[in-house]
């Protein structure tokens, strides 16, 4: 399944990638941005970034047994670090459809658009 | 996609000459409509694998496959490492060694549908399923580290089945050189509280009818008998696995120049098979093939206690245990000459052939069961390894029906209720913790299973055996 975010910088389609992972699981609506979690990560490249960044964010629900439904990437350099806002998942308010098991390399984009916006793409294993 | 991309070599089996980077063929076992109905992708993927270092004869479809991340889901390639031959996390999947198990419970059909919804309660309390669920065992650092050593059997030393349980499973339920040294603090972290879980998507337990059989003679020795109840557990290495892929597949992304790859595209990161970095991910990865074997047999008892509530003296002995998201050392003769390679099936099947010495005495004369999960509504196969297999592609088969939908295709068009609903009109009641999971896994979403075994049997890849009608289904 594809996640892709769109953002007017490289951190909000970060963000927004992150975002449609939780959407894959449930609706975002249902989540309470109750709690903070803060994560870091850091790769050679904007792509292989993208892949390390929804990855902290998956091991991050698995762990945690949580789903986030706000985050805030701030980027510098190959570094990344954000803070996510969740709740512990509820099987009863949540329904969760499907967990996701990892982010892939495959059809990974991070591009920077003609009309100044960035997308943030690649396929996710559920 | 197009039929013009290929050169048609048989009925079931098409081919791509090597060219470009392609090192060999590609091949897909299909018929018209099955090809037809694939993405372009699938072809794409299968001659991205041909042309990686040291692979050999060809990079295979099977008759379900789909597109995946590196390797198409349906792949099988074989690479030798006296050549260069390289290992490829992507080529086994995230799920390792996800498979299906399936227990024969001597019940008829008739005695189970009175108690048809006590009997799918009582599964769905007691098999923890669905995202966010957790097993009953917790998982200390020493058993952690005697699980993914000990496989199936350090889950019957801990009380999780009997023995003979571990005979009718690949490799007597233990993977040798699993190396628990290469598994991360992650991917244990991730499994503290899974054991014994099903997961999510497109794993079940299914409770089916043996409605048709096919082959009376390798039934009977498989323990099938017409209209009695058998088990199908469908899941694998649950956080461990996932994380052990997400670890490797980045270390063999960010690693493969200093090994001299050039890979057309990041998505099929590898390593040499006798480099430092490939002698690790094997290491990990069979630790992951213990873990899932662990995790079926914990499952195995679950259902167990959960049948004894309704039948007791019910024994539910295991038929056998498969795995479809493996890389395995094997044995196979090229041009004649045998030669040491490792096989990757990702959503396929080993499918050794009658005689083998590695199968239980008493399935040896019919060749490996083979164990094909259906789609919630649809059949699911039992079949057997045959000779040809062997020449055809490694002695693999398919999984499975393969996904001919997406699952945002498939939520658009079904709702989970309605599915549950029509469902249980035909006689087969699901639970599940999502009905957004079910309209995702509708029937529909899926190939038709029927016509992959029937191309699979055509192309000699397996021959089918009993055919098995759910009549409870659990997903996760």
């Amino acid at each position: 399944m594809g996640v892709e975010g769109v953002g007017v910088g490289i951190e909000e389609a970060f963000e927004q990638a992150a975002l449609a992972i939780t959407a894959i699981v449930t609706d975002p609506d249902r989540v309470r941005p109750e709690r903070a979690v803060e994560v870091s990560c850091e790769a050679s490249d904007a792509e292989l970034l993208l892949v390390d960044w929804l990855n902290t964010v998956i091991f991050e629900m698995a762990t945690r047994r949580m789903l986030f439904r706000r985050f805030q990437v701030t980027i510098t350099g190959h570094r990344l670090r954000a803070m996510l806002w969740g709740e512990s998942v509820s099987r009863s308010r949540h329904r969760p459809a499907v967990e996701v098991k990892g982010a892939t390399y495959t059809e990974l984009e991070v591009k920077h658009q003609k009309d100044g916006r960035w997308r943030a793409r690649c396929v996710v294993d559920v | 996609m197009d039929t013009e991309l290929f050169a048609r070599r048989s009925d079931t089996s098409w081919s791509v000459e090597p060219h470009g980077p392609m090192r060999v063929p590609a091949v897909i076992f299909a018929d018209e409509v099955l090809i037809r109905d694939m993405d372009r992708k699938v072809y794409d993927q299968l001659c991205n694998v041909a042309s990686l270092p040291g692979i050999v004869q060809a990079a295979y479809a099977m008759p379900d496959a789909h597109w995946g991340y590196g390797f198409p889901i349906g792949g099988v390639a074989a690479f030798d490492p006296e050549e260069g031959g390289v290992i490829s996390a992507g080529g086994v999947g995230f799920d390792i060694s996800c498979g299906v198990r399936t227990l024969l419970t001597g019940l008829e059909a008739d005695a189970v549908e009175p108690v048809q919804n006590r009997l799918a309660d009582e599964l769905y309390r007691t098999v923890p399923a669905g995202m966010g669920s957790t097993g009953a065992i917790h998982l200390d650092k020493t058993g952690m580290e005697a699980m993914l050593k000990g496989g199936a059997r350090w889950a019957v030393e801990a009380g999780f089945g009997r023995a003979a349980d571990l005979e009718r499973q690949e490799e007597q339920g233990v993977i040798a050189g699993a190396d628990p040294a290469c598994v991360s603090d992650r991917a244990r972290q991730r499994q503290t509280d899974e054991m014994g879980t099903l997961g999510s998507g497109n794993h079940y337990l299914e409770v089916q009818r043996v409605g048709e059989i096919m082959d009376a003679g390798a039934a009977a020795a498989f323990g099938l008998v017409s209209n009695t109840v058998v088990v199908s557990i469908h899941c694998g290495s649950r956080g461990l696995g996932h994380q052990i892929g997400t670890d490797y597949l980045k270390k063999m992304v960010t690693s493969a120049a200093e090994y001299g790859i050039d890979l057309p595209d990041r998505e099929l990161a590898c390593a040499p098979i006798d480099s430092e970095l490939g002698q690790q991910y094997l290491g990990a990865m069979r630790a992951g093939m213990n873990c899932a074997l662990a995790n079926r047999q914990i499952i195995t008892e679950l259902t167990r206690e959960a049948f004894a509530r309704v039948f007791p003296g019910a024994a539910l002995d295991v038929l056998y245990d498969v795995s479809h998201n493996i890389c395995k050392e094997e044995e196979h003769r090229i041009d004649g000459r045998p030669r040491r390679l490792f096989v990757h099936r990702k959503g396929a099947t080993r499918a050794f052939e009658p005689g083998n010495d590695s199968l239980p005495a008493a399935l040896r004369p019919f060749g490996q069961p083979v164990l094909i999960g259906g789609s919630m509504g649809t059949a699911s196969y039992v079949l057997a390894g045959q000779a040809a297999s062997r020449e055809r592609a490694f002695s693999s088969a398919c999984h499975g029906a393969g996904r001919a939908m997406s699952r945002h295709q498939a939520k658009r068009r079904w709702r989970g209720r309605e599915v549950v609903g029509e469902l249980a009109t035909r006689g087969i009641q699901i639970r599940s913790p999502s009905m957004r999971g079910v309209a995702e896994e509708a029937p529909g979403a899926y190939k038709d299973v029927t016509t992959v075994v029937r191309v699979a049997e055509e192309a000699g890849l397996a021959r089918p055996v009993a055919r098995l009608d759910p009549l409870i289904c659990i997903k996760g």
